[in-house]
């Protein structure tokens, strides 16, 4: 444990000292230093502004998690306990996760608008392939050996997904999940770096658009935090449930 | 529940499993013809693929004939899971998410006992497989002879009739093998269960079992069905009774040709 | 279970998965023609095919496709290669590995690509910034995966090189790297995807030069058939060389049995 401390210790010292020079040799006006940057990203923590276009990112954001991790699961679950629905469905499913969703995104503004619901259906197309996939996955993967203990021991079909199915299956969906949450944050962004007023993904770009690069790297700092520790307590939550490691 | 007749009977099972895709039909097992009787400990030995485990499948009611009768105290086996079985699986089929206890106690609780007396029980069944003291534990955290025991402890503690054991100890060393074998005998005396038990290994059958059946390669017959006549109190020590020897000698006599014809070896010398 | 169509065989599930995927697309066609879609949102299918075939027979946009395919292939030689040397050395090092470890775990879970207005302001408008993104996104794919195929060698394949007295780097070459090999291509798999993703969308955004650039351009002009004509065009080299991919990590999966 001590040692794991001293070297995520290590490890940001590390990135922070390739910060510093890498802003000290391609210039400070392209990448701001360490210093500045931690500096404007605490002023913006403390102003409104910042704080209305997180709301508007994370409204999108928590919607689209949630249609996607409802749906994913629940098509996943679907797909994994019927086996002929889901080998048909295998290719097809890990074609879409490989398309660029980028394409779709005309398809999406042409169908919601320029709206809330764009942005929150472009999260879920990122995130529903990865958690269905993945769901699917855990429940082919469960060992015959429980089917047949279920059957042994007479459990009805009900039973036998809820006791001993779902339970085997459960790491897997977990990480299925985590996934999800990271590639439906990035669709979000995504959306909002091409229409849209508001949200973290607009600021972004308008800092860009005025060359404000300390506000560029304050708030791609910010981002990369929050998803390093949603990231990190969805991990330990699957240590926790993993309990067979 | 007392029936006169054989506990298990056996006519003409025959397991064909139909054709898929490129693979043509597989002739897995049979004609079979065997009676089981009640409280006796059966060993069914024979060589790889021969049909052992289907057989094994039909007696759990996992699985059903193509043709032929199988019954269980005088009632059909058809494909259902009879009341009264207990399987043990070559596998592990410990429950990861579940401590040892509450792996004992699960089939217990999805039959809707009282919480009294599963915690009866399980703790009895628990002592009784020597896992005191590991209760709490999960079993990644158990070695594979003690993840057995727990798959022991959970199908014991419902009490069945009928045991079936398919090669449970297969992953274990030797010594372990025998000791375990200990434990079954144990088991069987104490419960008065009829035993089943699928094992490779000639040594273990004719040490545990009062009657063992030699398979033939694919599709698996009886060949033969060899009596031991050892006393009901026997245990490992039995390998150094001088009619030890005899016991695997006849078994390996008749078992010998078939694995080689399994094996896929031309017949040399004799 | 298969069917005898045409004396081939074919699997049940193949059949059922063509007729899913042909059902979809007349349904498409049907609500497209019928008007429940109408022609500002989508055209039908029939019409994105033809397009397509205009695209692909007139060659409007060659230079376009060539945009974006070479910047493709520069961003996924960069993030192989550097990504299997990056690996190598990471498995080299346990302690180096150890360390950068957390990095790696959290690299996909963090929006990498809000770096992307960092990199246009680095190197302008042009294809560097693109390939460099595509690189980015795609090189800790193939740095984990090639971790992983080198972790999975089984120890007795590493002391038979031993015992065959090959050198470390001879025992990394002929022995190890082939031996990792499954692993290895599920990484160039990512890694292409990643990087072909982040190229169509830089090429969206900037809308210079590039496939990207034509789609956005299609939706910005009301110009429906170009735009999904260049759609289907993507998805189709995408399917291609994913499937392609695909079908190579499975034969290796299988020659060597799931190790």
């Amino acid at each position: 444990m001590k040692s794991r401390a001293a070297d995520i210790v290590v490890l940001v010292l590390g990135l922070l000292s390739a910060w510093q020079l890498l802003s000290f040799v391609v210039g400070a006006n392209i990448v701001s230093p360490p210093a500045t940057t931690i500096i404007r990203a605490i002023e913006l923590l403390q102003s409104q502004s910042f704080w209305e276009h997180a709301a508007s990112t994370g409204l999108a954001f928590g919607l689209a998690s949630v249609i996607a991790i409802a749906g994913g699961v629940v098509g996943g679950l679907w797909l994994g306990l019927r086996r002929f629905a889901g080998d048909v469905a295998d290719p097809i499913l890990g074609t879409f996760y490989s398309i660029p969703k980028i394409t779709l995104y005309p398809i999406i503004l042409l169908v919601f608008g320029l709206s809330l619901s764009a942005k929150v259906a472009f999260g879920v197309i990122h995130g529903i392939f990865p958690i269905a996939i993945f769901t699917m996955n855990a429940l082919r993967n469960v060992a015959p050996v429980h089917r047949k203990t279920a059957r042994m021991l007479r459990l009805s079909p009900v039973a036998t997904v809820a006791t001993v199915l779902l339970p085997a299956a459960l790491p897997e969906i977990l990480t299925g999940i985590r996934i999800g949450f990271a590639v439906t944050l990035l669709g979000t962004l995504i959306a909002e770096l091409f229409a849209s007023t508001s949200g973290i993904g607009f600021a972004l770009l308008r800092a860009t658009d005025v060359h404000d690069v300390v506000d560029i790297l304050a708030l791609t700092m910010l981002l990369f935090t929050f998803a390093a520790i949603v990231n990190a307590l969805l991990h330990f939550l699957e240590r926790r449930i993993q309990h067979r490691d | 529940m007392t029936e006169a007749g054989p506990h298990i009977s056996l006519r003409a099972v025959t397991k064909i499993f139909p054709a898929v895709g490129a693979q043509a039909e597989v002739h897995a097992l049979g004609p079979v013809d065997i009676d089981i009787v009640r409280g006796e400990f059966f060993s069914v030995v024979g060589p790889s693929g021969c049909g052992k485990s289907t057989l094994l499948d039909i007696l759990a009611g996992l699985s059903s004939a193509t043709q032929g009768k199988a019954a269980l105290g005088g009632l059909p086996l058809h494909g259902v899971v009879p009341e009264g079985v207990g399987v043990v699986f070559q596998q592990d089929a410990s429950f990861a998410w579940l401590s040892v206890w509450d792996n004992v106690a699960f089939g217990l609780r999805r039959r809707g006992a009282g919480k009294a007396e599963i915690q009866r029980h399980v703790d009895h069944a628990v002592k009784f497989m020597g896992l005191e003291g590991f209760a709490e534990a999960y079993p990644a955290q158990l070695s594979g002879g003690m993840r057995q025991r727990v798959c022991i402890a959970r199908t014991l503690v419902l009490e069945p009739e009928l045991l079936l054991l398919d090669e449970p100890f297969g992953s274990l060393d030797q010594q372990t093998r025998l000791l375990m074998g200990d434990e079954l005998l144990r088991i069987w005396r104490e419960t008065g269960a009829t035993v089943v038990l699928i094992t490779h290994s000639l040594d273990e059958a004719a040490m545990l079992s009062d009657r063992i059946g030699v398979m033939s390669a694919r599709p698996g017959r009886f060949i033969e069905v060899v009596e031991t006549g050892w006393p009901r109190d026997r245990d490992s020590r039995i390998v150094s009774d001088e009619r030890f020897g005899t016991v695997t000698g006849r078994l390996w006599s008749y078992l010998r040709e078939e694995s080689i014809r399994a094996l896929g070896y031309s017949q040399t010398s004799r | 279970m298969s069917v005898g169509v045409a004396g081939l065989q074919v699997s049940r599930t193949a059949v059922a998965r063509t007729a899913l995927i042909l059902g979809a697309f007349v349904a498409l066609e049907v609500l497209c023609r019928v008007q429940i879609i109408d022609r500002i949102t989508m055209i039908p299918p029939t019409e994105m095919l033809s397009s397509l075939g205009r695209i692909l027979v007139t060659g409007r946009f060659n230079e376009d496709i060539a945009f974006t395919i070479w910047n493709t292939m520069a961003a996924i030689a960069i993030a192989v290669v550097g990504g299997f040397f990056i690996g190598a050395l990471l498995h080299a090092v346990p302690r180096l590995r150890r360390t950068v470890e957390p990095l790696l775990s959290a690299y996909y879970a963090v929006p990498i690509f809000v770096f992307y207005p960092l990199l246009v302001v680095a190197f302008g408008v042009g294809r560097a910034a693109l390939i460099a993104m595509g690189a980015l996104f795609g090189i800790v794919a193939m740095v984990v995966n090639t971790m992983l195929g080198l972790d999975r060698v089984p120890a007795v394949i590493v002391k038979t090189a031993s015992i065959m007295k090959l050198g470390p780097w001879l025992s990394l070459v002929l022995v190890r790297l082939p031996a990792a090999a499954p692993h290895l291509v599920t990484g160039v798999k990512l890694a292409v995807a990643y990087s072909v993703i982040a190229i169509v969308a830089g090429e969206f955004i900037l809308a210079t030069a590039g496939m990207g650039k034509r789609i956005a351009f299609g939706y910005n002009d009301f110009d429906n058939p170009t735009m999904y004509g260049m759609l289907l065009l993507l998805l189709a080299l995408v399917m291609i060389v994913n499937g392609a991919l695909s079908l190579w990590e499975r034969r290796l999966h299988r020659r060597f049995g799931q190790q």
